[in-house]
């Protein structure tokens, strides 16, 4: 009985109908855009044609399309575009962790320092000539690093002000940007700095199946963590002390959401190097279509950023006959919509 | 259920100066105490420590005999509830999300609230009869709107004990008023509330008990008729003031004096 007036006193049915209409029209614009993404590219694929292929694998269909096609879509394509769905859901969701968690709607894992760490980690790994797994853990502990510094500076200072922690990532930014230029002048200039350099820019183009292998299962893990956390997350963005005397185990809780966040973003970065604004932008235009509610802002910063990444690469390789790296096209796109998004909601931010 | 403070005492780390100590009292449900002090004389920090978010270096608080400092978070926001002063939102939350929020100590860690909880955000918005804000987003709503949102979700908390920042610091003089009558309601309907306030008026009007800190950190303690005097006011706030008995409202009222 109770419900029946709980219905009617509040919007809230009417909310979360909306929230499944906007689930539903994202979950199919991401199906189409990862097919389109098999199809285009300097050698163009039929987009029935990929879809075909991709079910042949299942179901046996009499195969209607060329050996090239096949070689191209499994070595190729699906794998960069796997790697475009994880990086762009797992950046989009550590933006939106970070921010809750922080209370701080201009934070982001590259505002951070993130990237950077993660970046000089992963840097240093190459440098040695490391592995995969170790350049994963490498760039994790990087990312870790910067974060806690970056945390650090405005309990030092004892001001929890959203500027402060903002000044603090730009501190830890320059610091990680200088460390990252000390690397790259000591590496070797014919093959490892060339290497870092190219890959520090954001590139899907050499992704291939077994990366994915050693990498996705970690942002699968900590990107299902953080959607556990969902609800957990709005009561911190109240602020640390509110969210204490709600009976959030404040400390503790903060730890996991950020070894997760980071997690996210260092695994990124192993893919494809630092890619910026994703984390920044993405979590905001989540909130202008589902509000700020984690319960709906988490899940659909995931897939809005997955088909944002996926609409990236696909414009890296066909807008020019080399490559463009992937975060010059992030930050073309991604800069100018984040001055839309603070033109839009310049009320909000104080 | 009963809320017991003995000897308590406080300093921030890395200064001697203690804030206040040997702070001791008790609270009953139904019973509202009011605890006046000047600015700086630490009555935020003593509220805090109740809220379990300062450890007192001394002393000790009790829940029906157990120490605060033995239980975890989740259990104390189930007898404890706190109304901070300010709230700055970052996040344009609706009204009844806001409330529910006050439902976190009873919901599981990977969990979210329940139909149940949603009619205690509703219950307890009904009950300060802001039913009319539910859909609203809680950045656009004004700053005394914004204060009874906020002890509805300390209600939908359902604790034995709230805890009031200077409930009235930010209201205009008619929502002050209607600020105090709602905190006596509250004893009334069997919270225990404890609140600061920087007006001896208020402190008449809920006629019941006072705790005044002063700038050396001593806490005097007791019922505000017997405790509250013209000397005592004066002494605090270093201006002469005076309880000046008015017929037509039935009780003191604290005017200054000469200035």
């Amino acid at each position: 009985m109770r419900s029946d007036i709980a219905g009617k006193i509040s919007g809230r049915a009417a909310s979360s109908a909306k929230y499944r209409m906007i689930m539903v029209c994202l979950v199919i614009l991401l199906i189409g855009i990862f097919f389109l993404s098999l199809t285009v590219g300097r050698y163009s694929i039929p987009f029935f044609d990929s879809i075909a292929i991709l079910l042949a694998r299942v179901f046996p269909i009499e195969p209607a399309w060329t050996q090239t096609m096949e070689a191209v879509i499994f070595n190729l394509r699906l794998p960069r575009t796997i790697a475009a769905v994880l990086i762009g859901g797992g950046l989009a969701l550590s933006g939106a962790a970070y921010q809750s968690m922080f209370k701080n709607p201009l934070v982001s894992p590259d505002l951070l320092g993130v990237s950077s760490g993660a970046c000089i980690g992963a840097s240093l790994a190459i440098l040695y000539s490391m592995g995969p797994v170790i350049i994963q853990i490498w760039a994790f502990i990087g990312g870790i690093i910067a974060v806690s510094i970056t945390v650090a500076v405005p309990r030092l200072m004892h001001n929890s002000s959203t500027l402060m922690l903002v000044l603090s990532g730009v501190i830890v930014g320059g610091l990680m940007s200088s460390i990252m230029g000390v690397i790259k002048y000591t590496a070797d200039a014919d093959t490892a700095l060339a290497e870092m350099v190219y890959w520090a820019m954001g590139s899907l183009a050499d992704v291939k199946m077994i990366d994915l292998y050693y990498i996705a299962p970690c942002i699968l893990a900590a990107g299902f963590v953080l959607l556990l956390f969902r609800y957990r997350l709005n009561v911190l963005s109240l602020g640390e002390e509110e969210a204490k005397t709600l009976g959030v185990d404040v400390r503790n809780v903060r730890r996991i959401i950020i070894v997760c966040a980071t997690l996210l973003t260092a695994s990124a970065v192993c893919l494809a190097g630092t890619i910026g604004w994703v984390g920044l932008v993405i979590p905001h235009l989540g909130r202008m279509l589902v509000g700020p509610d984690n319960r709906k802002l988490l899940p659909a910063a995931v897939i809005l950023g997955a088909v944002f990444m996926v609409m990236i690469d696909i414009t890296a390789r066909c807008l020019t006959s080399a490559e463009l790296p992937l975060s010059i096209i992030t930050g073309l796109i991604g800069a100018p919509f984040y001055f839309y998004l603070l033109i839009r909601q310049r009320a909000s931010i104080t | 259920m009963k809320l017991e403070v003995r000897d308590l005492g406080f300093h921030y780390p890395k200064q001697e100066r203690m804030i206040f100590s040997d702070v001791s009292f008790g609270i009953d449900k139904g019973e509202v105490i009011s605890i006046l002090g000047t600015n700086g004389a630490g009555k935020s920090t003593l509220l805090n420590c109740m809220a379990n978010l300062y450890r007192p270096i001394r002393g000790e608080i009790l829940i029906d005999g157990r120490n605060l400092r033995d239980m975890r978070s989740k259990e104390v926001a189930k007898y404890i509830g706190y109304v901070p002063q300010v709230h700055n939102p970052a996040y344009a939350y609706s009204v009844l999300d806001f409330v529910v929020m006050g439902r976190t100590p009873y919901i599981g860690m990977f969990q979210t609230p329940k139909e149940g909880d949603y009619s205690a955000a509703e219950e307890a918005l009904r009950c300060i009869g802001i039913t009319h804000l539910i859909d609203k987003p809680y950045t656009e709503i004004s700053g005394g709107e914004r204060q009874m949102v906020t002890i509805a979700r300390v209600l939908a908390q359902q604790p034995d004990v709230i805890l009031l920042d200077e409930p009235t610091a930010h209201l205009d003089y008619g929502n002050q008023i209607r600020m105090t009558r709602l905190v006596r309601k509250l004893a009334d309907s069997g919270y225990a509330v404890i609140l600061t306030t920087h007006m001896p008026d208020h402190v008449i009007m809920l006629q019941d008990k006072v705790g005044i800190l002063d700038h050396d950190g001593r806490f005097t303690f007791g019922k505000a008729e017997d405790i509250l005097s013209d000397s005592l006011l004066s002494n605090l706030y270093s201006v002469d003031l005076k309880l000046v008995y008015i017929d037509e409202a039935k009780r003191d009222t604290c005017v200054p004096f000469a200035y």
